[in-house]
């Protein structure tokens, strides 16, 4: 499960540098959303993955007794899902703007601020 | 619970923005409100810093949980500082915009916005959890995509795509470095980690998650190969919002990399080589950029990335004495940054333009305003008695005694080109014979303007200029306070005591 998950991070994560890396305004915004899952995916596989053992301390006992599931991870995830979401929806709306204002979605036609003046 | 005045910055700008949103169309009341908040937090600001002063270390564990589980909120005399010199350029920059942002563009949530964005500074100061830091980051950023779009002219939109792609990538990076460390060490808590990590035996793996770190906040704080989106956005959005952002969100990304490089990752040879290289590049590669430049703006958003520099090769030089003048930097150059930005704001609502070849003749018609503005300008390049020498006198000493004498060809080299830009701008905007520009359609020149409106412009630049005539002729107790920062970060048991309580360690 670890292996398969390690290959798959790194395809999340080349695949979204290489969508970063073309000239297209949409093309740009799927990178960044594979980088995002990609990330999500490597915290969750650093947490150790950690199958049908959830958190829960039995009744008599007062500390864990055996191996357990770590919640942090999880919650980092959500965390950091809700961010992205947020961030891509305003992402989208701003791609959208910048295309019916500058009337381009190729990267390389948008450098006047770059220009000298 | 004196403890919990740690809480009350961030409180208080939450607190503003949300009775700012329900004034959502009532603009008078919102620059009331906005106002009146930010001498409120200033007040905050002050307290906290004497307390924190008089106390040492203050530690607040949110909803009671203890230290390496919960998230904690410190205050030591570095985010103290820090959260004070927000409050003095956040009253500024709020007197500023209520005099220049549009009517259209406050309709539009500008107010709340700004007071979001700072509560996103002040959290991220005051935090001594990673991942909350990401959080807080991420609070930063939102509000900054939307100060800088708001308004939505073409340029706006070209700058905004590329300073948001490139603080999401960072964010990005940041978020895989948080997820590595916490692979290696399982905790988030800083003064947590500044033990556990100390301790792990795979250097390896400490080393890739610190060099992401530095990665992302190197992209954020506009280090030397990743600054490109810095100048292609500063100068795109109103004066007032750059001055907020030139001021404020490029030193976030140097806090942090400062608080996670003196407390997190110690004492690694290869990381400093690191960061004193891009620190001597940083400080070449800004200068020359801003060299070619004939926006005043531009000029500014080079200097920014060049100025960094100094800050960054404080730290790589790790020694107590060049990390306080770091920290002197840093505390003169938001000062000074964020009035530069304002200043040009100023210029801008004179003549119409932001070009030197069009500007001129300020000098023979404002006599008075050019020698306000010259203080934050010669502040800029630290002639002696005012606020940028100082520090720079510290570097230099320090790289002399490491014997870095290509750092020290960095440092002399980035300030002669600092002072040669600003002697240009003075002769260029100032004294040249004054051209005859096309009257602006629809534009409301500084001279048209009511008594009111000069005051909220012209006000502010005078409290900045003062802030920094005050950092430079009380050079003494700036350096009290850059020391004791220094020093709490050197030897960092105290942060980690502070926050753990005595018998965690012992444990």
């Amino acid at each position: 499960m670890e292996f398969i998950l390690a290959i798959l991070i790194g395809i999340f994560y080349a695949s979204g540098l290489y969508m970063m890396l073309r000239r297209s305004l949409v093309k740009l915004i799927i990178g960044l959303i594979l980088i995002g899952n990609g990330a999500n995916l490597l915290i969750f596989l650093l947490g150790r993955i950690t199958k049908g053992l959830p958190p829960i301390i039995p009744g008599e006992s007062p500390v864990f007794l055996k191996a357990y599931a770590d919640p942090i991870p999880q919650a980092l995830i959500l965390t950091a899902i809700v961010i992205s979401f947020g961030l891509q929806s305003f992402a989208i709306v701003l791609v959208k703007r910048a295309y019916s204002v500058v009337k381009t979605d190729d990267l390389d036609q948008m450098n006047s601020t770059d220009q000298f003046s | 619970m004196i403890q919990h005045i740690v809480l009350y910055p961030i409180l208080i700008q939450v607190f503003i923005a949300i009775l700012l949103l329900f004034c959502w169309s009532r603009v008078h009341w919102q620059k009331v409100i906005s106002v009146v908040g930010s001498f409120l937090s200033l007040g905050i600001a002050i307290i906290l810093f004497i307390t924190t002063w008089n106390e040492g270390t203050l530690t607040v564990q949110a909803g009671g949980w203890d230290a390496p589980f919960g998230i904690s909120f410190v205050s030591d005399t570095f985010a103290a500082t820090l959260i004070l010199l927000t409050a003095i350029s956040g009253l500024a920059v709020s007197v500023f915009s209520v005099g220049t942002i549009l009517p259209a563009r406050l309709k539009f949530g500008y107010l709340p916005i700004f007071h979001f964005l700072l509560l996103g500074l002040n959290g991220a100061f005051l935090t001594g959890d990673i991942f909350n830091l990401y959080v807080w980051f991420e609070v930063i950023i939102i509000s900054s995509f939307v100060l800088i779009t708001i308004g939505g002219e073409k340029a706006q939109l070209e700058g905004a795509l590329k300073y948001f792609t490139l603080n999401i990538f960072a964010s990005m990076i940041f978020l895989t470095a948080v997820a590595v460390l916490y692979g290696i060490t399982g905790s988030l808590n800083m003064a947590d980690l500044s033990i556990k990590v100390a301790a792990i035996e795979n250097r390896g793996l400490v080393e890739v998650s610190a060099v992401l770190f530095l990665i992302g906040f190197g992209i954020k704080s506009a280090l030397f190969p990743l600054y490109f989106w810095l100048p292609a956005s500063y100068h795109t959005p109103p004066p007032a919002v750059s001055a907020i952002f030139g001021g404020l969100l490029t030193k976030v990304g140097v806090y942090a990399i400062i608080r996670v490089f003196t407390l997190i990752f110690v004492g690694d040879v290869f990381l400093e080589n690191i960061i004193l290289t891009l620190a001597g590049f940083t400080l070449v590669s800004g200068a020359l950029g801003a060299l070619v430049q004939n926006n005043i703006v531009k000029i500014f958003s080079y200097l920014i990335i060049c100025h960094i520099g100094y800050m960054i090769l404080g730290l790589g030089l790790v020694s107590e004495l060049a990390i306080a003048g770091a920290v002197f930097y840093l505390i003169h150059d938001i000062i000074v940054k964020t009035n530069l930005f304002m200043v040009s704001g100023l210029i801008y609502r004179i003549k119409g333009t932001f070009s030197m070849r069009d500007l001129g003749g300020l000098y023979a018609k404002y006599p008075l305003l050019s020698l306000l503005m010259a203080i934050p300008f010669f502040s800029l390049v630290g002639i002696p008695p005012l606020s940028g020498f100082w520090p720079k006198l510290a570097l230099i000493t320090e790289s002399f005694k490491m014997s870095n004498y290509w750092l020290i060809a960095a440092v002399l080299f980035a300030t002669f080109i600092t002072f040669y830009l600003i002697a240009k701008i003075w002769s260029e905007v100032f004294w040249k014979e004054g051209k005859v520009l096309p009257k602006l359609y629809n534009f409301r020149y500084f001279d048209k303007l009511k008594l009111e409106k000069k005051v909220q412009i012209v006000a502010p630049i005078i409290f900045l200029a003062f802030v920094s005539l005050f950092i430079g002729f009380g050079a003494e107790y700036i350096q009290q306070l850059a020391l004791r920062v220094a020093n709490e970060l050197t030897n960092n048991q105290h942060y980690v005591q502070s926050v753990l309580g005595k018998q965690m360690i012992a444990n």
